[in-house]
């Protein structure tokens, strides 16, 4: 189901990198940076100083991610790094994430904010637990454009043979995970071959480079322009001379497009009103779209609070107790069934019991495991929860935002699961 | 060059708004850091477009080293009376009066690291639960691991080996009692985007921004600027100079860049052809590979 996806060549491009450990990830970006002229002088001294005192005897690229001290002595990445760069062509975003499966949320948290997703392979090992789990993972999220970079190149002399060999296998993972958009590019980032500069190496190869494609690739946005959908994050209550009667419902546009004069529908109580104006700093604005952070009041004094939503009257959202959905389990206190938890799901919260696992998700086959249900540490699930009030909600795939919600554990306050409503 | 980010930018903005107003409705005693530099400035300006026409729901909190640029007190003064905001101010020599910091000494002596221990004193004393700074991820290695709310436990400290995950928009801010968040809107923001924000917007800066004269000295590769109290080892001499600043923090360790930039427009196209970071001639973060990472464990902004 494609709702919303109108590609867009868009200015600000968010993407992560994910790929088992030692794949070379934090190598890849500092290679980017370093091909395409974003390191600056002191970032350069710093690496090769850092370099120096851990005994590294090449240019060690990683370190430039790599920012804190227990990541340089082991040479891994815990978590995630955020990178900025620009190319006349676009800015980039970057989101380094962890490889080891200790810090599958890590990197869960990195690629929830992702337009795209690099998947980096070892030439050497091919498709590995990793590799499919994080490209799942992906796929789960929702990004729809995935780039496979096979890395290492230079460690199997270049070998057209085994690069294909592995894209074969990657696009049947591919095709059963229904990714839309995938590519495919056999690069060292080591070396820098195929990175920013094409391979002398690999003449065979006549795709993009890693760099040419990222500034060139459509993006279709993860953004729902159809469905008109604002959570209302608090109330703006200036009680001054001036503004007396103002009452602004101040959020963030996470459907649709809002206009003036539009009937709005408040839930949870299903009252009606007409949009009187939209605000940002004293400025009327005639629209507001998906994306836009504004401040709407209404025709009609109704009572509103944090964790409400306006709506379209003709197209309202599921508004149910009852809950299915996909989750990613990050906590080392395993799930508990019949456990209570709190959920955030936008700017509303509620309580929830787990009523049931439905299936535990099998990373290695891809398959639905009903035998073993129990859910520890990353693991990935189909669950039904009852929620303690009606909430109202999407399907993650016809919203990425009011379809999903957060896990908290009221005792110790942690985040402990992500959740994507089916 | 307007114009020329301008998607990019709303969108930055609007992430940034978002999360402000996050922080007003998920805490109780909150403060917003404000140091007088541009980062703080723009902070103030995203705060008043998220509640307006409301006033700021956020007292500005500034941690007083001692070694100020004169103009960016007055500056503060100014800007807290204009958009009715409460002005805390907590001083660095306060605490050592009291003894609670023990003051360094030598030619490199910082007051940077103490304001941890004044801003932390201040989080207990005055109860707050939030701090907002303007931290951005591409200042610096540590900063670049930072989440937009950031846990800190009742020790003030920060445990970046075990950070809480951070999903799409969705914000946890919740803690047990003695414990705090510090909150970073501008996370995703560069320093360019900082500096176009301010041309589009026609945010007001403090002078120091562009061009004066000035009286430098030169060390190790960064020109400080001069001031009473500060010690100079035989080797260095001050001399006058065309300079501006391109942050602004406590004097000791702020580095000022040689420049006749005279408005926003020379500003940014000097910062797109520079070489070097912004906290390149921060000498606060020169003093060791984790110098960032260890002083935010310790509480600091």
């Amino acid at each position: 189901m494609k709702i919303n996806g109108k590609p867009e060549n868009k200015s600000l491009l968010r993407f992560t990198t994910a790929g088992s450990v030692d794949d070379g990830k934090s190598t890849l970006i500092g290679r980017l940076l370093y091909d395409s002229k974003s390191i600056f002088e002191d970032q350069m001294e710093h690496i090769v100083q850092s370099g120096k005192r851990l005994g590294r005897q090449d240019l060690d690229l990683s370190l430039l991610t790599d920012g804190l001290r227990a990541e340089r002595e082991q040479g891994i990445t815990i978590d995630v790094a955020y990178r900025y760069f620009a190319t006349p062509a676009r800015k980039f975003i970057i989101a380094d994430t962890p490889g080891h499966l200790q810090y599958t949320r890590n990197m869960v948290t990195g690629a929830s904010t992702a337009d795209l997703a690099v998947i980096l392979i070892d030439a050497r090992k091919g498709v590995l637990e990793q590799t499919v789990r994080h490209t799942y993972i992906a796929s789960l999220l929702d990004i729809r454009h995935i780039i496979f970079c096979i890395n290492k190149m230079d460690m199997i002399n270049y070998s057209e043979t085994v690069f294909r060999n592995i894209r074969v296998d990657i696009e049947r993972l591919v095709k059963k995970l229904e990714i839309e958009d995938s590519h495919y590019i056999p690069i060292s980032a080591k070396y820098g071959d195929n990175v920013v500069d094409y391979s002398e190496n690999m003449n065979w190869y006549t795709g993009k480079t890693f760099l040419n494609l990222i500034e060139t690739i459509e993006i279709s946005k993860n953004k729902n322009t159809d469905n008109q959908r604002f959570p209302v994050q608090t109330i703006i209550r200036p009680h001054t001379e001036e503004f007396h009667d103002y009452r602004g419902y101040a959020g963030r546009v996470a459907g649709g497009v809002f206009r003036p004069g539009d009937e709005v529908t408040v839930l949870p109580s299903l009252r009606k009103s007409k949009i009187k104006s939209i605000d940002v700093l004293g400025k009327e604005l005639s629209e507001a779209i998906a994306g836009d952070s504004v401040a709407i009041s209404l025709e009609d004094q109704i009572d509103i609070s944090r964790g409400d939503m306006l709506v379209s009257t003709d197209d309202l959202p599921v508004i149910s107790q009852d809950i299915n959905l996909m989750i990613c389990w990050f906590n080392e206190r395993p799930m508990k069934i019949g456990g209570r938890y709190l959920i955030r799901i936008n700017s509303n919260e509620a309580g929830c019991i787990v009523k049931s696992v439905n299936y535990r998700m099998n990373i290695n086959t891809l398959e639905n495991d009903f035998e073993n249900r129990a859910i520890n540490m990353n693991d990935i699930a189909y669950i039904t929860i009852k929620t303690s009030k009606p909430v109202f909600f999407d399907s993650y795939k016809k919203n990425n935002i009011t379809g999903s919600m957060i896990f908290i554990d009221e005792g110790t306050n942690e985040t402990v699961a992500a959740g994507m409503i089916i | 060059m307007k114009n020329i980010n301008d998607e990019h930018l709303k969108e930055l903005e609007a992430e940034a708004i978002f999360v402000m107003r996050e922080v007003a409705a998920q805490f109780e005693n909150k403060v917003l850091l404000f140091s007088g530099g541009k980062d703080s400035i723009v902070l103030v300006h995203l705060a008043r477009k998220a509640f307006w026409p409301a006033r700021i729901p956020f007292s500005l909190m500034h941690i007083d080293t001692g070694h100020n640029f004169e103009e960016t007190l007055k500056f503060r003064d100014d800007l807290a009376k204009e958009f009715g905001a409460e002005l805390l101010v907590r001083y660095v020599q306060d605490s050592i009066n009291i003894g609670r910091v023990v003051e360094e000494q030598g030619v490199n002596a910082s007051r940077n690291k103490a304001q941890s221990i004044t801003l932390l004193d201040a989080i207990e004393e005055l109860k707050i639960d939030v701090a907002i700074g303007g931290g951005r991820r591409d200042e610096e290695k540590a900063r670049a691991k930072e989440r937009f709310f950031s846990h800190r436990n009742e020790f003030g400290q920060w445990d970046p080996k075990n950070q809480r995950p951070e999903l799409w928009n969705i914000f946890n801010g919740r803690k047990h009692s003695g414990e705090h968040f510090r909150v970073f809107p501008i996370s995703n923001w560069t320093e360019l985007d900082v500096w176009q924000y301010i041309l589009n917007e026609n945010i007001k800066l403090p002078e120091l921004y562009y061009t004066h004269k000035r009286k430098i000295f030169s060390r190790n590769g960064v020109y400080l600027a001069w001031a009473p109290f500060m010690q100079l080892k035989p080797s260095e001499h001050v001399f006058e100079s065309d300079v501006r600043c391109r942050t602004i923090g406590d004097i000791t360790c702020t580095g000022v860049t040689l420049s006749k930039a005279e408005s926003l427009e020379e500003i940014i196209s000097e910062i797109a052809a520079t070489r070097v970071t912004e906290r390149g001639g921060r000498y606060d973060d020169k003093r060791s590979e984790a110098a960032m990472e260890d002083r935010k464990k310790e509480g600091y902004f």
